[in-house]
């Protein structure tokens, strides 16, 4: 019987020759990512008494929620950081300065295909882009796969989703995301692997796979996968050599639980509504919404695509004077891109505030909304209360919907700013 | 740790998030007691304090989905919880309940068969929900995960393990 490419990685990386849904393994990581969770797992490791780690090389540290440190005590938990990984020696570790984790380390080749890599974080299933099994843990347990190298994992069952067709003008990755959150629920691939397949695939940028793996995360799933190709290959040529990684593939007699088809050029700008990423609806139903904010940020959709998409509809426009347009770029990398490229001056000349690189707003550092404030985010979470006020509200959307409704004013079909 | 935990439900519905069990500006602290004053503050309502005096939380699909925030499972702990009872979690929280020592069972029967303030009797070896009479079934614990229940978590389960002592073994 052949494998998913979750089993195959999960059988690999756990010395099996095959391994069935269902199954508990002990499986090594090649990576284990630490954000600005990092202190903690090091404080847990301290409790713990242990001394060494199994594998420094193994480890990778970003900060990068709330940086640079906003209080004393975030500076304090920044500093233990930094001084975790001098003593220990890692190498891959990234300042203030570099940007949102999941987005540096792929920039910096430390992502490759076939590899399984843990971290504090939900949305690590984003290495799923590249075709790595990327998985959320937390920091007791980023500090357990620390000292020993292994953690637990149950063996997951695998869903196919089946692109067909083309993306209409005005839609994007994300809003595929959001109608298929919309359509299978929280908790519609709840522990689940996804793969991504179809005739459309090979046109998909790797920036919209990054989205697409990284809101996989809202219907549950414990990992995506687009498998990996010519863009794949093209991505990871100036980071990686080409003899340093072994795509992983699903067998052609794999076996899959259930398969979803999708006709991309059937759907339209999508919008998810407080207080959940399930409650999506069509861009019709509820534009014309008032909005105080615009974040365009996060892991999810402030890649230097998602960056050209925004500007491509405010140059030469100004956003509403009701509007506070917050750019926050995903990565050191992407502001210089988005610098050089002019695209940064467009945002800032249609009335942007442009921030550090990081996550920023969409982990509550500036941004913060007071009541009764609407924000529209390019984020992958509207949670009550995310963002601010438990009597703000938050919705989400592509960046093109984000910069549309910008400069009205309120949420507004992009496809209106597009000819 | 004991088997059985007993005491009074209070009850939510599906896709209890952990932003809202506990929001993100409050995970600089590591603290059961201080991540507890904030833990659903969001609903507003009377929140937390209202949770003061249950035992154990009865919940819908999905419980804890969202971030991989293990301060949800702490916060929890610190209002004096001392189990989770939900048709479904999350996987995150699933494990993050395990490895900070919250015992957490998946029973979709309890769910509507309960109501807020009814007392209920988990035994996690049996894999059994008693309330009065009725007895509702769910997965048994395995022993390995009940022996870092009982240690109180991955912490002092792995302290254990890197100390060479091993605790005695679960009955
Ligand atoms: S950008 Fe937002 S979703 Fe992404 S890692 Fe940062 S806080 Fe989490």
């Amino acid at each position: 019987m052949g494998a998913t490419i979750a089993e195959k990685i999960l059988a690999a990386k756990s010395g099996k020759s095959s391994v069935a849904p269902g199954e508990i393994v002990d499986a090594y990581p090649d990576l284990v990512m630490s954000h600005t969770a990092t202190w903690r797992s090091a404080s847990v490791m301290q409790r713990i008494g242990a001394k060494s780690l199994y594998d420094p090389d193994r480890l990778a540290i970003v900060l990068d929620h709330i940086s640079p440190a906003k209080t004393e005590k975030y500076a304090a938990d920044q500093q233990i950081s930094r001084n975790f990984a001098r003593a220990h020696g890692v190498q891959k570790f990234y300042d203030i300065d570099a940007g949102i984790a999941h987005l540096v380390l792929m920039e910096a080749g430390h992502v490759k295909p076939g590899d399984l890599i843990v971290g504090t974080d939900s949305h690590c299933t984003i290495y799923g882009s590249l075709g790595a099994l990327g998985t959320g843990i937390g920091y007791t347990e980023v500090a357990s796969v620390w000292i020993t190298g292994k953690l637990w994992m149950k063996v997951p069952a695998t869903i196919k989703i089946v692109l067909d067709g083309r993306f209409a003008g005005g839609v994007y990755a994300k809003d595929l995301m959001l109608y298929l959150i919309g359509k299978l629920g929280a908790d519609g691939c709840s522990y689940k692997s996804v793969e991504f397949y179809g005739s459309s695939v090979p046109d998909l940028s790797v920036s919209e796979r990054m989205t697409m793996t990284n809101l996989a995360m809202e219907m549950g799933v414990k990992c995506a996968f687009v498998p990996p190709d010519e863009k794949t290959a093209q991505y990871l040529e100036n980071r990686l050599e080409k003899t340093a990684y072994r795509p992983v593939y699903a067998d052609p007699d794999a076996v899959y639980e259930e398969r979803i088809p999708v006709d991309l050029g059937e759907l339209h700008p999508m919008v998810a509504c407080p207080h959940e990423v399930e409650n999506t609806k069509a861009i019709g139903v509820v534009a014309g919404t008032h909005i105080d904010q615009a974040f365009l940020g996060s892991c999810a959709n402030a890649k230097y695509e998602d960056l050209v998409v925004a500007a491509g509809i405010l140059k030469g426009r100004k956003i509403h004077p009701g509007v506070r347009l917050i750019v926050t770029p995903g990565s050191k990398q992407i502001l210089l891109q988005a610098m050089n490229s002019g695209v940064l001056q467009t945002l800032i000349e249609s009335g942007a505030l442009v921030t550090n690189p990081g996550c920023g707003a969409c982990a509550g550092d500036g941004g913060m909304l007071a009541d009764g404030e609407v924000c529209l985010s390019t984020a992958n979470r509207n949670f009550l209360g995310r963002m601010g006020s438990a009597k703000s509200q938050i919705y989400l959307s592509s960046p093109a919907t984000l910069a549309a409704s910008a400069i009205k004013g309120e949420i507004a079909d992009p496809r209106e700013f597009m000819n | 740790m004991n088997s059985i935990i007993e005491g009074r439900i209070f009850k939510f519905g599906d896709n209890v998030n952990s932003d809202v069990i506990i929001p993100g500006r409050y995970l600089i602290y590591i603290d059961r007691e201080r991540l507890a004053q904030h833990a659903f503050e969001m609903l507003g309502d009377g929140f937390p304090d209202k949770l003061r005096g249950f035992e154990i939380l009865v919940a819908g699909r999905n419980f804890g989905c969202g971030s991989a925030r293990e301060q949800a499972a702490t916060a929890i702990q610190g209002l004096g919880i001392k189990a989770v009872v939900a048709c479904s979690f999350a996987r995150t929280f699933y494990r993050n309940a395990i490895n900070d020592g919250l015992p957490i069972v998946e029973c979709p029967e309890l769910y509507s068969a309960v109501q807020e303030g009814d007392e209920i009797r988990i035994d996690l070896a049996a894999g059994k929900i008693h309330r009065g009479a009725q007895e509702y079934s769910c997965p048994a614990m395995p022993d390995s995960v009940r022996k870092i229940l009982e240690l109180g978590g991955l912490a002092e389960y792995l302290k254990s393990q890197l100390r060479g002592v091993e605790s005695a073994p679960v009955e």
